[in-house]
């Protein structure tokens, strides 16, 4: 039981950009604008020029139903869509359309790892919003003589995701950033290695104090330093006999603090209202035809994983915590031992490809394969199993290669068995200890045979041969 | 005033190119100041195409004139506010496509008030249009310009927009016909919108056969607008001499206190008319009626308040550099907007904010919806209803434009129709010295046909519409 001494409550407030869609939420302008000059995608629409209406992208609208039904949401029979008004340089129409009264889902859940096992975090409501422009400075922002506008993702699809303050720490509110992007990414809506792709705001009370909000989240370590500060400041505050106040923060990155932006008392009124160009939606009957094309989502695969392949709860939940890597286990599963499988995939591959900041894409699924049946025929060690997965990652090739050039096959039986015997004699003492009861006295035995094959011969087969004639 | 009709043989005869600069040069000497922009290069060369190449379209070589609030690609579009000084369109309003793919000749953008705040065109930053009938008059408003240009002959068609009355208005102190259709009807794509929820772009003619054909080519589905609806009809079938049996409301509201004597004459001068052709009249009750200008000016100004916040100077019109953005936009709000697009603003700024919201904006809402079942509890009995366009004729220039209740307060009878959504139309009916009276004629949702079939047999037994303003 986890007693979270320090009262901390977290709520968080995900911005997902539907990047995968084809087109924008409003307009048609094409959202694939990621390597082109700035201001190149854009329209009328989404330009906010005088007299342009907006359309709703029903893809966009599908998109935020899978959502809301991944997330256990309730999915609305109506929506309907309201302008928050205020204003700021990248917002071109001086509103942003997003919503408020019957958001498109609510009432939801997700479970995530917590403190003290599985921690079930409510989600208040996922709605959709339009992305506003992006704010360009030479330099920093402080420093730069001018303000560039790129309009280009103006209009991008949003969903906003609220959870409930269900967080107790900076770690539950990290890893439930992981499995919610890990969930949206299972949807096939969502690039998160895209600029911009996930942004987060980030609220955190403790001992039953006042919230602040803190903005400009850009990543989930970002979100962990940013609370992990906050609660720092919250509790020197307390400390010092003050009151901590509702405010909003703004996190700088660089230097992993939270600085004040305003109080409550300068908190905007967005002045709410519904948006007259657009009529209330009816998606009764959407909700029930779009499950049924629902993939399968992370924690139902885990379960499969467990079920179908035979392989350990962590493993299954290792390698379903990224679509990626759980379609690259489950290719190579079905070609070889899938508890093997499991095995060299999560314990080894994902370590070296962690160590080296790559994602699995890095790595062919043929060549696991391969190095797997290498691995079941005997025909090279554990050891050189490691080797090979090093040497494809740093300097490529294939593993037939690998195995010829550093001269990896294992070596046969009988040359194992002349080495065990040369070992005897040449370790009088070794042996001398062995008897005399020292079991660990076998180890620097394996190890001089593992010498003499120079690491071709396979340890266990080594162990065994010299009990044998050790008898 | 030239007809479509007559214009079409004249073209037939002569040539558009004639035609127009015949028109181009009445607005040149003209003093009404009905026009902000004129087209004439633009309007010339679109001419000789038409009498080079043929045109098979309705309005094929026929001049018209566009209120200055609708996007017309590569010419200049202000509102008539200095904030949009120097903004040119990069596209055209889904009207003005219709339009040109029906061969008519843009020959100039008109004056209007402000961001069509007003019911007098004095509000434009260019400055107030003269009623033709009277100079020292208003030409009404917001679209004063548009319907100026057509009573004064400077332009055979126009297009309005209509937010509380703003087509009807003017169409009525003009002595011209104005129709505001059913919400939905036509796409407001590229309308720069005042008040979305309630406005409708709007045909001027000067007969009813002339502004039915011109709805005829702007009305249709657009895909760009969620608010358009899919319903195609050919209006001009709808042109009939005949009344027979026709079941007129006459809601009493609209004869109030504060309407002018010779406008209630016309108008009991009027049923008397569709009496004798056979027309049944009826008095309904519309009891929400007195609610209806609080209502409408809340949910206009809330959404007019929000609608205008674009206009910062950050990508187009005026630009006023200062030290950050804050200043910057403030600084061009302050020098760009007029009195009453500010006063606009900030009343509906302050009736969506916090504390205030339910108060006002959601109780116009409610508003609304009973003003909405008046007209459909009015329509179970009753075809069309016939009332006052407005209630008195063209006030003098400068009457009302320093007391804005009372400005406000002269669009009593047209707002109802905006906060239903239904169609309306108004006709020439009368004169009180010199200056022509409107009727307006009121029909269901989507009933178009009723109303202007109502306007045609009325306009077919009287005269008032043939009547012209000395000196056009």
């Amino acid at each position: 039981m986890y007693d979270n001494p320090d009262g901390v409550m977290i709520g968080l407030e995900v911005h997902v950009q539907l990047n995968k869609l084809k087109t924008k939420v409003f307009c048609g302008c094409s959202t694939d604008y990621h390597n082109d000059p700035p201001n190149s995608h854009v329209c009328p629409v989404c330009l906010g020029l005088p007299g342009s209406l907006p359309v709703i992208n029903k893809k966009a609208v599908e998109a935020a139903i899978k959502i809301g039904l991944a997330l256990n949401c309730k999915v609305e029979e109506h929506t309907q869509f309201y302008r928050k008004n205020y204003y700021y340089p990248d917002l071109p129409k001086g509103f942003q359309i997003t919503q408020y009264d019957f958001p498109i889902s609510s009432s939801g859940y997700i479970n995530i790892e917590g403190e003290d096992g599985e921690l079930r975090v409510g989600i208040t409501r996922a709605h959709m919003e339009e992305d506003p422009g992006r704010l360009v400075h030479e330099g920093t922002i402080d420093k730069s003589k001018y303000t560039l506008i790129d309009y280009n993702r103006s209009g991008m699809a949003l969903i906003e995701i609220v959870s409930d303050p269900d967080m107790r720490s900076p770690k539950e509110a990290r890893r439930y950033l992981d499995k919610l992007r890990n969930i949206v990414e299972y949807l096939d809506i969502f690039d998160g290695d895209l600029e911009g792709a996930l942004r987060v705001d980030a609220n955190i009370s403790i001992m039953g104090g006042q919230r602040a909000e803190i903005k400009n989240i850009s990543s989930h370590k970002g979100a962990e330093r940013a609370l992990l500060f906050e609660i720092v400041r919250q509790k020197n505050v307390l400390r010092r006999g003050g009151v901590v106040v509702q405010e909003t923060r703004h996190f700088d990155e660089a230097r992993e603090i939270t600085i004040s932006m305003r109080s409550k008392e300068e908190a905007h009124d967005y002045r709410y209202f519904p948006e007259p160009d657009l009529v209330p939606l009816k998606i009764s009957g959407w909700a029930p035809a779009i499950k049924s094309t629902l993939p399968e989502l992370p924690d139902a695969r885990r379960m499969r994983f467990v079920e179908q392949y035979g392989i350990t709860d962590d493993h299954a939940k290792a390698l379903t915590s990224e679509l990626k890597l759980a379609i690259f286990y489950e290719d190579v599963a079905k070609k070889v031992d899938p508890k093997m499988a499991a095995v060299w995939v999560c314990d080894v591959l994902k370590g070296e490809l962690n160590y080296r900041d790559l994602t699995v894409d890095a790595f062919k699924k043929e060549h696991m394969q391969m190095i797997i049946e290498l691995l079941v025929s005997k025909k090279i060690t554990e050891d050189s199993a490691i080797d090979i997965i090093r040497t494809l990652l740093d300097k490529g090739g294939s593993p037939d290669e690998v195995v010829k050039e550093k001269g990896l096959m294992k070596v046969e039986g009988d040359i194992v068995a002349t080495a065990a015997e040369e070992a005897i004699k040449e370790n009088l003492q070794a042996v001398a200890d062995y008897r005399a009861g020292k079991e660990k006295a076998l180890n620097s035995l394996v190890g001089a045979v593992m010498k003499k094959t120079k690491g071709r011969a396979d340890a266990r087969t080594a162990r065994e041969m010299l009990l044998e004639k050790l008898w | 005033m030239a007809t479509i009709n007559e214009l079409r043989e004249r073209i037939h005869a002569d040539s558009s190119e004639e035609i127009v600069a015949e028109y181009l040069e009445r607005i040149e000497k003209s003093k009404l100041n009905a026009f902000i922009t004129v087209s004439k290069e633009s309007a010339l060369l679109q001419a000789r195409k038409i009498d080079s190449e043929g045109h098979d379209g309705p309005l094929a070589g026929i001049p018209i004139a566009i209120k200055d609030n609708i996007s017309t690609k590569g010419i200049l579009t202000t509102c008539a506010s200095k904030i949009l000084t120097g903004y040119v369109p990069p596209y055209d309003a889904h009207v003005i496509e219709k339009l040109k793919a029906a061969g008519a000749i843009i020959i100039g953008k008109t004056n209007m008030d402000e961001f069509a705040m007003g019911s007098s065109t004095e509000t434009s930053f260019y400055g107030p249009t003269l009623n033709p009938w009277g100079t020292d008059r208003v030409p009404g408003g917001s679209s004063g310009g548009s319907a100026a240009a057509v009573a004064g002959g400077e332009a055979p068609l126009a297009l309005g927009s209509d937010t509380g009355g703003s087509v009807r208005c003017p169409a009525s102190f003009c002595g011209v016909v104005g129709l505001k259709p059913t919400y939905g009807v036509i796409s407001r794509y590229g309308l720069i919108s005042y008040a979305n929820s309630l406005e409708q772009i709007g045909p001027f003619g000067s007969c009813v056969r002339d502004a039915a054909t011109l709805f005829d080519v702007i009305a249709g589905h657009d895909p760009r607008d969620s608010t358009s609806v899919n319903k195609e009809e050919d209006y001009s079938l709808a042109l009939k001499n005949d009344v027979k049996g026709l079941k007129i409301g006459i809601p009493q509201e609209y004869f109030g206190e504060g309407t002018d004597k010779n406008v209630e004459t016309s108008l009991r001068d009027a049923i008397n008319t569709f009496e004798g052709l056979g027309a049944t009249t009826i008095d309904v009750k519309m009891p929400n009626t007195k609610y209806a200008l609080s209502a409408y000016y809340i949910i206009a100004m809330s959404e007019a308040s929000s609608n205008l916040a674009r206009f910062d100077g950050m990508r187009y019109g005026l630009r006023v550099e200062d030290s950050d953005w804050h200043t910057t936009f403030s600084q061009v709000r302050a020098a760009g907007f007029g009195d009453e697009v500010k006063r606009r603003i900030l009343l509906g700024t302050y009736a969506l904010s916090a504390g205030y919201h339910d108060k006002y904006y959601l109780k116009a809402l409610k508003i609304r919806t009973l003003i909405k079942q008046d007209f459909e509890k009015a329509f179970v009995n009753v075809d069309v209803l016939i009332a006052p366009t407005m209630p008195y004729p063209a006030f003098k220039i400068g009457e009302k434009i320093d007391d804005p209740i009372s400005l406000f307060l002269s669009d009593v009878d047209t707002v109802p129709v905006n906060l239903a959504g239904v169609p309306s139309i108004s006709v020439p009916c009368g004169f009180s010295n010199g200056l022509p009276i409107g009727m307006q004629v009121i029909g269901k949702h989507f009933d178009e046909a009723a109303i202007l079939r109502a306007a045609f047999a009325f306009e077919e037994n009287t005269d008032f519409h043939t009547r012209q303003p000395e000196g056009s």
